[in-house]
């Protein structure tokens, strides 16, 4: 601006020069806008008048109808083809409440053509609350023969109700299996965002059920199928005139698992009322052959949307039936954790199999006692015996000498406080104590005492009895360690092509051969002349194994822990550990037996059923007993 | 008429467009007519997007009395603070929708590209108008780095609907500000040329969308859906169309989001190819109308400006109107003054703001 003072004359010609020029550029433009502007008119003119026969054809005489057909849901079996989730076809009766002036009346009136039970109702109110009100919403389902055809003779009085036949999914094998097969429902908004942002909501517009926990969530993509599509010519009151074109869906993949259904039902039934969970792995490939959380739930009752009575229920039990105890669940792991102890003395150099203690009952640590199981002790304890006897002394100082950290470090090898990446939702980490956990955890610093009980699986020591079962597969395997897995490969329906889920080694501990053999060793002789001798005494097999018993509560130092004076519910859990052939492990399990006592009286008798099923075929003919004598 | 109201008038009106203003007020007008249509006479609704005419209206004449070269002192702050804005959302930004498009401050949370869209054009005009004197290539380059720093991290967010927006805006404001002709004919060579490495960089739902475009049943159920629904919406409405609120597509629920992006297919539907031509006149007046303003316009900055907001308006309107009748891909951008929504009103307002105070102020600089 200031230049235009010193050369006024120029600046101007030169500045109406410019002005010339934006103008030009500015009518270009507007021819710019004037050619785009019409070419919108051709096409509008192309549209609405040209093909405007077309378009009113497809929009009003016959409104073209694109209609997703759902795929069948693959099904998952067990390893031997035992049937866990399937589909069965079956009438449900469903409304479109939009279509009903006035929902109560039409209810009542159908329940004196058909049953309608309080549940119904419960849960037809529940789907209402959830849904738009232009979908159609079951009210009864898997209709009889005859409950159709009376339905049909009086259709004419009920606008908005429709019969459909519709899969339905099964979980024939019930409760034994609700937590590793999970289950499908209804899907609600915020799946249907989650789907809307990984851009899979397309695949589901026909679809009304999505998996919700267990396998049917995990390998949802896989179960799920591509829905087919139909373009289908509506009359003016929606029904389908004729079919334009067809794109048939595609079924979903096929689950095969490697756990074994009956090794499940005899681990689910050897537990008898008690509570508790069982993980059995193969310890050669990491396959998952039993995982059970008792007491389970039905699932069957999620499927169609659980009624609100049902679902208080079992969310309200003091018996948690909804929680996974065998991935979700965390124990302390009392003396099943003493092997891994030892192995770690033996890979930090910090005992030899030969040294001693004399084990006088107690350890004194910092003015404390850490009293010993048994009264007076077990005199000239080395390592073997330690194990097999489960001494607790011998493990006191040996946590003591080895220090916290050094034993966090060497057990988070064995994946304990960390996910297993297991391929089900909902595991839990568990805690894997050390220095500093507790600074993250407590803002506190760690103290020398708290190491002692941890020696002996207690103190903060917090697992999964999925990773204590990973751990015992993993020693098993001679510390190749692999990622447990339930299924076993993923079955294409149409092309009959098996997708393996590989075995996946995550490491190999390298650990050393003689440092094994002593631990090995050790766990079988804990069931040939130990803590379990008896349970296992006239087996088939050598097998090897460690009890545990986990405190609830506290004992206060000098006091001695009775049974029968603790209430049911703080009453110790009872925890084995086992694996077997000894010398060419094929399985590999961790139980718990929630409140039942001594590991060796309550949770190896499990483990001895399910090892007698699966190395020698043996049925049980009740549960297992608990050990008394 | 007595002088106290006389003078109220004289301070309502006197920056404000009349040619302009009437343009608006007719396109507002349809635009409610079609709403009520669209969302199935819905009043509420209708009543909240006129409640939103009355704000873009009050900024409108705010911006108005704003003169012009108060703006052109804001332009670099105002571009600085949009880039800061845009280098948070790339590092803090939330995601929604599987887009990193939102910036929480505090109690808000804000989407800074909607401010770029203004900003943008703001800090080019300035640049140009500071160079004025002895404008040479090297402030074109200048000029595109400024264009496309901005427009990268909108298309990573990714948001390519605004990012294609923001960039037309600011190559607009280098086309006007004069660059030659044959950097432009080389630019467009290129650009063609380098379409096979656009594609191999562009996200998956993105090619989806221009596949979509060349066939729209390879995806009936998903991208796809939009396009035919509205396409069928436009051509069933033939020349005189259905009638106000007896579009079958609109009231059986076969067009998505027909209050928004998608009012357009309601429009078409009802009041047919008469309908869509006298709304094309309506909007080729008002960019008539903003054109001349543009032309008239005392300084660079403010005849830059102007074109930018013009060209930005025009491309607005053709770019959803072509989305509708299927011959551009389906991106979000709505129909300016007639789609549902505020934020789109306000600052499409606020733009013609700015050119009633481009033509009521230029006395002022001139003396």
């Amino acid at each position: 601006m200031s230049d235009l003072s010193i050369n006024p004359g120029i600046e101007i010609r030169d500045s109406e020069r410019e002005l010339q020029r934006f103008r030009g550029r500015l009518a270009m433009l507007g021819i710019f806008v004037l050619s785009l502007f019409g070419l919108l008119l051709l096409r509008f003119f192309y549209l609405q008048v040209i093909q405007h026969g077309h378009y009113s054809t497809l929009a009003e005489a016959n409104r073209i109808s694109i209609q997703p057909i759902a795929p069948h849901r693959g099904i998952i079996v067990d390893r031997n083809g035992i049937q866990l989730a399937h589909n069965y076809s079956a009438y449900t009766l469903e409304i479109t409440p939009s279509k009903v002036p006035d929902l109560n009346a039409t209810i009542d009136e159908l329940a004196e053509v058909v049953e309608i039970t309080p549940r119904d109702r419960r849960r037809f109110r529940k789907l209402l609350e959830e849904s738009k009100r232009f979908e159609s919403l079951p009210i009864r389902t898997r209709l009889s023969d005859e409950e159709i055809s009376r339905f049909a003779a009086h259709r004419y009085r009920f606008p908005g109700v429709e019969a459909k036949a519709r899969l339905f999914r099964q979980y024939p094998q019930g409760e034994m299996f609700s937590h590793v097969v999970g289950h499908i429902g209804r899907i609600n908004q915020k799946e249907v965002e989650q789907l809307e942002s990984e851009d899979r909501l397309a695949n589901y517009r026909g679809s009304d059920y999505i998996g919700k926990t267990g396998l049917e969530q995990s390998y949802e993509k896989f179960l799920h199928g591509t829905t087919g599509v139909e373009e289908v010519e509506v009359d003016s009151g929606g029904r389908a005139v004729r079919t334009l074109s067809r794109t048939p869906p595609v079924s979903g993949n096929n689950l095969v698992l490697n756990l074994d259904a009956k090794l499940q039902e005899i681990a689910y039934n050897a537990f008898g009322e008690r509570r508790g969970a069982l993980v059995a792995i193969d310890p050669v490939t990491g396959g998952v052959l039993a995982f059970v959380s008792k007491p389970g739930f039905d699932p069957n009752l999620f499927v169609d949307g659980i009624d609100p009575q049902s679902w208080g229920e079992l969310n309200g039990s003091i018996d948690k039936p909804l929680l996974n105890r065998a991935a979700a669940g965390t124990y302390p792991p009392g003396s099943t954790f003493k092997p891994f102890m030892a192995l770690a003395a033996l890979f930090y150099g910090k005992r030899t199999p030969q040294q001693a203690i004399s084990d006088p009952g107690f350890y004194m640590f910092g003015g404390h006692r850490f009293r010993d199981d048994k009264v007076g002790g077990h005199g000239m304890v080395d390592m073997y015996k330690s194990i097999v006897v489960s001494c607790d002394t011998y493990y006191y100082v040996l946590a003591n000498d080895l220090g916290i950290d050094p034993i966090s470090r060497f057990m988070a090898m064995f994946g304990f406080g960390s996910r297993t990446g297991i391929d089900i939702g909902g595991e839990s980490a568990g805690i894997l104590p050390s220095s500093e956990w507790k600074m993250r955890r407590f803002k506190q610093k760690w103290y020398p005492g708290e190491t002692i009980s941890v020696g002996i699986g207690q103190g903060y020591n917090s697992y999964t009895p999925l990773q204590l079962a990973s751990a015992t597969a993993t020693l098993a395997n001679d510390g190749v360690m692999f990622r447990p897995h339930i299924v076993n490969y993923v079955e294409d329906i149409r092309t009959r092509e098996k997708s393996l889920i590989e075995p996946k080694p995550l490491r190999d501990l390298a650990l050393k051969p003689e440092h094994l053999k002593v631990i090995k060793d050790s766990l079988i002789g804990v069931n040939k002349e130990g803590t379990s001798a008896r349970v296992f005494a006239d087996a088939a097999y050598v097998s090897a194994g460690k009890t545990g018993t986990a405190q609830v509560i506290a004992i206060k130092q000098n006091e001695k822990y009775v049974e029968s004076r603790v209430a049911e519910r703080h009453r110790d859990h009872a925890l084995f550990i086992a694996y077997a052939p000894a010398d060419k492990p094929t399985i590999a399990l961790a139980v718990i037996a929630e409140n039942s006592g001594f590991g060796a009286r309550a949770a190896a008798p499990i483990a001895r059923q399910v090892l007698d099923y699966y190395l020698l075929g043996k049925v049980p003919q009740k549960p297992a007993e608990t050990d008394d004598n | 008429m007595p002088p106290v109201l006389r003078r109220l008038i004289l301070f309502l009106t006197r920056h404000i467009d009349g040619v302009l203003l009437s343009a608006i007020l007719l396109l507002m007008f349809t635009g409610l007519l079609v709403l009520l249509s669209a969302s199935n006479g819905n009043f509420v609704r209708t009543s909240g997007q006129l409640g939103n005419m009355l704000v873009a209206l009050g900024v409108m004449w705010l911006f108005a009395n704003i003169p012009p070269h108060y703006l052109q002192r804001l332009a670099l702050p105002v571009f600085a603070l949009g880039c800061a804005l845009l280098i948070g959302v790339a590092l803090f930004g939330e995601i929604v929708n599987g887009a990193r498009r939102w910036l929480h401050i505090g109690v808000t949370r804000i989407q800074p590209s909607e401010l770029m869209k203004i900003a943008l054009p703001l800090m080019l005009a300035w640049y140009f108008n500071r160079n004025e004197a002895s404008l040479k290539l090297r402030n074109y380059v200048i000029a595109a780095l400024m264009l496309v720093a901005p427009v990268a991290l909108i298309a990573r967010q990714p948001d390519l609907g605004t990012a294609i927006l923001i960039m037309a805006s600011g190559c607009y404001v280098i086309f006007l500000a004069g660059l030659p002709w044959r950097i432009i004919i080389a630019l467009g060579v290129a650009g063609l040329t380098s379409l096979p490495f656009l594609w191999s960089v562009m996200h998956d739902y993105q090619r989806q969308r221009v596949l979509t475009l060349i066939d729209p049943t390879s995806d009936p159920l998903g991208s796809g859906y939009h396009t035919i629904q509205s396409t069928i919406a436009v051509g069933s409405g033939g020349i005189l169309g259905k009638g106000w609120m007896n579009g079958t597509q609109t009231h059986l629920d076969f067009i998505p989001e027909r209050t928004t992006d998608f009012i357009f297919a309601v429009y078409a539907e009802e009041f047919g190819l008469l309908g869509n031509a006298i709304l094309l006149l309506l909007f080729l007046f008002l960019i008539a109308r903003a054109m001349v303003i543009t032309a008239n316009a005392p300084t660079l900055f403010t005849r830059l400006l102007g074109g930018a907001i013009t060209m930005t308006f025009f491309t607005y309107a053709f770019v959803n109107m072509g989305m509708v009748s299927g011959i551009l891909p389906v991106v979000g951008v709505p129909l300016p003054l007639i789609s549902y929504g505020g934020t789109s009103l306000v600052s499409i307002c606020l733009g013609f703001g700015i050119l009633m105070s481009i033509n009521t102020h230029k006395k002022l600089v001139q003396t």
